[in-house]
């Protein structure tokens, strides 16, 4: 890639950096430089979150349906799989997905939920009281 | 601790966070002569793996480059240096250690998860654990902070610090510090000589590791994946899963052309270093694999950017990636001939 050629798009990096890029100068070596951003990938990057707020709001509306607990939904909108979630909780995998069932849910610990709502960064008042 | 103690770091920006660490720290401890691209091909970075069955935020594992750590760790070795690294299970016991080596004027590189990181843009911030950063000192309680990625050094809180240095999941940092041990002046021969050593070794990951996934294969394999995806997932899905393979290409820290661009600029240095030609002749034929990857992207970006697609388009961009794949292959064997 030529150094004029680096594209200079917005992008979520504008006002807070901008970043390397290896470009050929016009003296056919090797140089670095700024970029704020390209199109392309800022599409990619707009389609992934596109996607995520689509399963938000879908895990949204399971719980308004009953069909699952407002844990399972928390750790969409946190980004998070179960994995991870189980990585910041320290409960079993199974645990996590039996936590996810709505009449489980209702009977939990408030130390169990207190757990959860930290992994979450939220209060247990807001785990407790999303209806969907 | 003092109110304010700030040891003498040079803040350098570079591409990639893992070379950025690696090669301020070094110069710190003397060694001037290092670049991000000479860090990176010494450490052997450049590769790729397709990881079939594990996913990564939802589409295709695919790296452009080796395991995170292991830039360093090579480059160290070959340059006789020792990195001293250490993990924890206490959070108290990786605070007090950051304390304590800030406080023997040690400037030392930590690996952080990125999700918590207040000063990224919020974009960006998923759950990647393997980021780095230097901290070079701490001032009213806050720690001081060179993130080779932002264009200016910045701070964090001792709360913030905790949370990112323990981030959880995959590659979870686990509170790891590490700074080089026993930095000396390296000698041009021994330069010249690790150069080639770390060219051979990155001939050898892209083009010996046996199975479909890893090195030059690797993308072949991505290529024959390509082919299935639309009927397989969908257009919709499918469009996404190439999303996912831009970013990985592009993003952030690959210096674009999925660091092809870095290596070709190492070899450029490294045939400067050497006085080998031959290494500038290759240099530029990671330049045209730098060139093809932006083409495919570009490509992949009318796939994703409508949702509406066709299967003739994933045909061009697997087409595309075994171009590629031909390119670096025939690069790469002319490179694991290669003499001094």
């Amino acid at each position: 890639m030529k150094k004029e050629d680096l594209p200079q798009d917005a992008s979520a990096l504008v006002g807070v950096t901008r970043e390397v890029c290896y470009v050929k100068g016009s003296d056919g070596k090797y140089t670095s430089d700024l970029s704020t951003g390209w199109d392309v990938k800022k599409q990619a990057l707009d389609n992934a979150w596109d996607d995520i707020k689509e399963r938000v709001a879908e895990a949204a509306a399971q719980v308004k349906n009953g069909e699952i607990s407002p844990i399972f939904y928390f750790m969409e909108v946190k980004l998070m799989d179960i994995t991870l979630l189980s990585g910041y909780t320290g409960f079993w995998k199974w645990t996590i997905k039996r936590h996810f069932k709505p009449s489980v849910f209702k009977n939990l610990s408030d130390t169990k939920l207190a757990t959860y709502a930290k992994a979450f960064d939220i209060s247990v008042e807001e785990l407790k009281n999303f209806h969907g | 601790m003092d109110n304010k103690l700030i040891l003498p770091y040079n803040h350098i920006q570079t591409a990639h966070c893992e070379n950025g660490v690696a090669t301020g720290l070094l110069r710190h401890h003397g060694l001037e002569f290092m670049t991000e691209p000479l860090m990176f091909g010494l450490g052997s970075g450049i590769f790729y793996i397709h990881i079939p069955f594990l996913m990564v935020n939802g589409g295709p594992a695919v790296s452009y480059r080796s395991m995170p750590g292991w830039i360093f760790s090579r480059a160290s070795k070959l340059l006789g240096i020792k990195v001293n690294r250490r993990k924890f299970s206490s959070e108290k016991e990786a605070y007090d250690y950051l304390n304590k080596q800030i406080q023997l004027g040690n400037p030392v590189g930590c690996q952080v998860g990125v999700y918590n990181l207040p000063y990224f843009p919020a974009e960006y911030r998923f759950h990647f654990n393997a980021h780095n950063l230097v901290v070079y000192g701490k001032e009213n309680g806050n720690y001081l902070v060179s993130d080779p990625v932002m264009e200016t050094v910045t701070t964090l809180t001792e709360e913030d610090m905790l949370k990112v240095r323990f981030a959880k999941g995959p590659l979870a940092p686990k509170g790891h510090v590490y700074y080089p041990e026993n930095v000396k002046q390296v000698s041009k021969e021994h330069l010249q000589k690790s150069i080639y050593k770390a060219i051979h070794r990155s001939a050898f990951d892209m083009l010996n590791i046996p199975g479909p996934i890893a090195g030059v294969d690797g993308i072949n394999y991505t290529a024959r994946q390509i082919r299935k995806w639309r009927e397989k997932l969908g257009p919709r899905k499918a469009g996404l899963y190439m999303g996912q393979i831009v970013r990985m290409q592009e993003e952030i820290g690959t210096g674009g052309g999925g660091f092809r661009f870095l290596y070709a600029a190492f070899l450029e240095q490294a045939s400067d270093i050497t006085g080998n030609q031959k290494l500038l002749t290759l240099s530029d034929e990671f330049t045209k694999a730098g060139d093809l990857w932006r083409a495919s992207a570009i490509n992949m970006g009318r796939i994703f950017k409508g949702r509406l697609n066709e299967q003739k388009d994933f045909l061009e961009s697997a087409d595309m990636l075994d171009n590629i794949a031909a390119i670096e292959r025939a690069a790469f064997k002319e490179l694991r001939k290669i003499k001094m």
